[in-house]
């Protein structure tokens, strides 16, 4: 201890004192100030960019999922539009057969009329005619043969078996 | 310590691979110290230094001694056989009827009285005191004190030219430092060793210890403090060997600084728990007060002793292991004493940390104590671990 007080010099503390006082003086307005404001900008600079960086991770992924989910619908309405386009398609082509089916049946139908009504005709026109020309063959017949009565049965022998043959 | 840093590797690297050459080259060079000291001690018939130049054990005890002490005059080494200093003097000022401003190189090292204005003064141990006539002797009383009156010393000293270059380099590195924070947010060349630094101090010193909310206050401070300490600290470590952290009164200073800092940011709850204890009985809180005031005294006193100490011991044990070489002399001892000091150099250069580490540590706890916010129910806990004991 007493080592130490004889070691212990006023001057040296003062200057000590002095130097001290002023450096750290200069030092915090020269040197501290600056530099702690400089790291602690930086810092916050940095923190800021990591979570800008973050966030915009964050958004591409939302993006990202928004895009994934616009073209699932895409997807989806297109399949369905094909769908339906195949539908309709289908549907058309039945009714076209439906319709075609119709018509053709029912000129197929018009022709059987026209057919049966003209057959029809023509059968009673063949048998006016023939009713006619069996009328005439009778006045024919009257008329020659009803001087000859031989002849005249034999006629109606005759006519008549043409008419079973007829 | 937690260095990281390319920088401050490669500057390690460099100064441990230096040392060998300093060490070698300090006590060659610094030998004829030893004859001035010696020759002090001669002319004060106390020492048998010089009648007994194979006395090498004296000599070096001498020469370490003067080596820990301030000195008047900035040696760099001597020559012991023509008694030649190499150096330059530095201006002794003293305070003794007014301001005395003369060359150290008046004294010639010590070996005589020096005549300013009349007045007589003689340095005996790096002290200057003040005698009635040029012819007079210095003469000791039994303890080896001399009974001459003392001069108050303001002398720029070897101590305080170290400071001065201290506190230039310093301001030099930091304003360079600030400055090229202007260029980018990314500091160059000697600022990248010191960023960790100060990124170190601020983040494991001041923040854990004062807090996040008030350390900004402080950091100034501390960080002058801790590079103020630690460059003394390396510069001791250099062949110009000078001993500034192991002088009790520059850690005095060191430590009053940060007593008077502490004292002058403490709040309400500081001041109640040395004067006013709470949740204790009255008399305890009667019997605390002297132990609370004690306690704010031996803080700073703690403080004081670590650093001289560590420092001084440093310097002693480096000084003595090389004193050993020149005591054997021999091919044996020659080469292990200058490993062993190797070693203990590089042991030195951790200490030069750690006891920069350990000055700001310890101030930014004693700040953080008395700074901080009590909570009642916690406070006590944290009173038991008041002075926690670090080295």
């Amino acid at each position: 201890m007493e080592k130490l007080v004889n070691d212990f010099s006023f001057g040296l503390f003062f200057w000590q004192a002095i130097i001290l006082l002023v450096l750290i003086v200069l030092l915090v307005k020269f040197a501290w100030k600056p530099i702690m404001t400089a790291i602690t900008a930086r810092e916050v600079g940095i923190a800021s960019a990591i979570s800008a960086a973050e966030n915009a991770r964050k958004e591409m992924q939302n993006l990202q999922a928004d895009n994934q989910r616009i073209l699932n619908e895409a997807r989806a309405e297109r399949e369905a539009m094909m769908k339906e386009a195949r539908e309709i398609k289908e549907k058309m082509i039945a009714d076209a057969k439906a319709e075609a089916q119709a018509a053709g049946d029912k000129i197929i139908e018009q022709a059987k009329a026209t057919i049966n009504s003209e057959k029809n005709a023509a059968m009673a026109e063949l048998k006016g005619q023939v009713s006619s020309l069996s009328v005439e063959i009778a006045e024919k017949l009257l008329k020659t043969e009803l001087s000859n009565k031989e002849a005249q049965s034999a006629l109606v022998v005759k006519m008549l078996d043409d008419v079973k043959l007829n | 310590m937690v260095l990281t840093g390319k920088s401050i590797k490669n500057t390690l690297t460099a100064l441990i691979a230096v040392i060998p050459s300093l060490f070698f080259a300090n006590p060659a060079a610094d030998t004829t110290h030893v004859h001035g000291e010696a020759a002090a001690h001669a002319e004060a018939g106390h020492h048998e230094g010089e009648h007994a130049p194979a006395d090498k054990k004296g000599k070096i005890k001498a020469f370490i001694d003067h080596h820990l002490k301030d000195s008047h005059d900035f040696v760099f080494f001597s020559d012991e056989t023509t008694g030649e200093h190499y150096g330059f003097s530095l201006p002794v000022i003293l305070l003794d009827n007014g301001l005395k401003v003369f060359s150290s190189s008046e004294f010639h090292h010590g070996e005589k009285v020096a005549e300013v204005e009349g007045n007589y003064y003689a340095l005996h141990h790096e002290k200057i005191y003040k005698l009635n006539s040029a012819t007079e002797e210095l003469s000791l009383d039994e303890h080896g004190h001399p009974r001459a009156p003392q001069v108050m010393d303001f002398s720029i000293t070897k101590n305080v030219v170290a400071m001065l270059f201290t506190a230039i380099l310093m301001f030099l590195l930091f304003t360079g430092l600030a400055k090229s924070y202007k260029k980018g947010p990314i500091p160059t060349g000697m600022g990248r060793a010191l960023e960790p630094l100060i990124l170190f101090i601020r983040d494991e010193v001041a923040i854990p210890n004062i807090g996040e909310k008030k350390y900004r206050k402080f950091m100034g401070y501390l960080l002058t403090v801790f590079f103020f300490i630690l460059i003394l600290n390396l510069i001791g470590l250099t062949p110009i060997g000078i001993n500034v952290t192991g002088n009790i009164a520059i850690t005095l200073c060191l430590a009053l600084f940060t007593f008077i800092v502490t004292q002058f940011s403490a709040n309400k709850d500081y001041w109640k728990h040395i004067f006013w204890m709470p949740d204790v009985p009255v008399i305890m809180k009667i019997v605390l007060i002297p132990i609370e005031l004690l306690g704010t005294l031996t803080k700073p006193f703690a403080l004081t002793i670590r650093l001289y100490a560590n420092i001084s011991a440093g310097h002693i044990v480096v000084m003595s292991l090389l004193g050993l070489i020149f005591v054997f002399k021999n091919w044996i001892a020659g080469p292990s004493f200058f490993g062993l000091t190797l070693f203990i150099s590089v042991i030195e250069i951790l200490v030069a940390f750690l006891q920069a580490f350990v000055f700001t540590m310890l101030s930014s706890l004693f700040i953080g104590m008395a700074v901080q916010d009590h909570h009642h129910e916690e406070d006590h806990d944290a009173h038991t671990d008041e002075e926690p004991i670090i080295i």
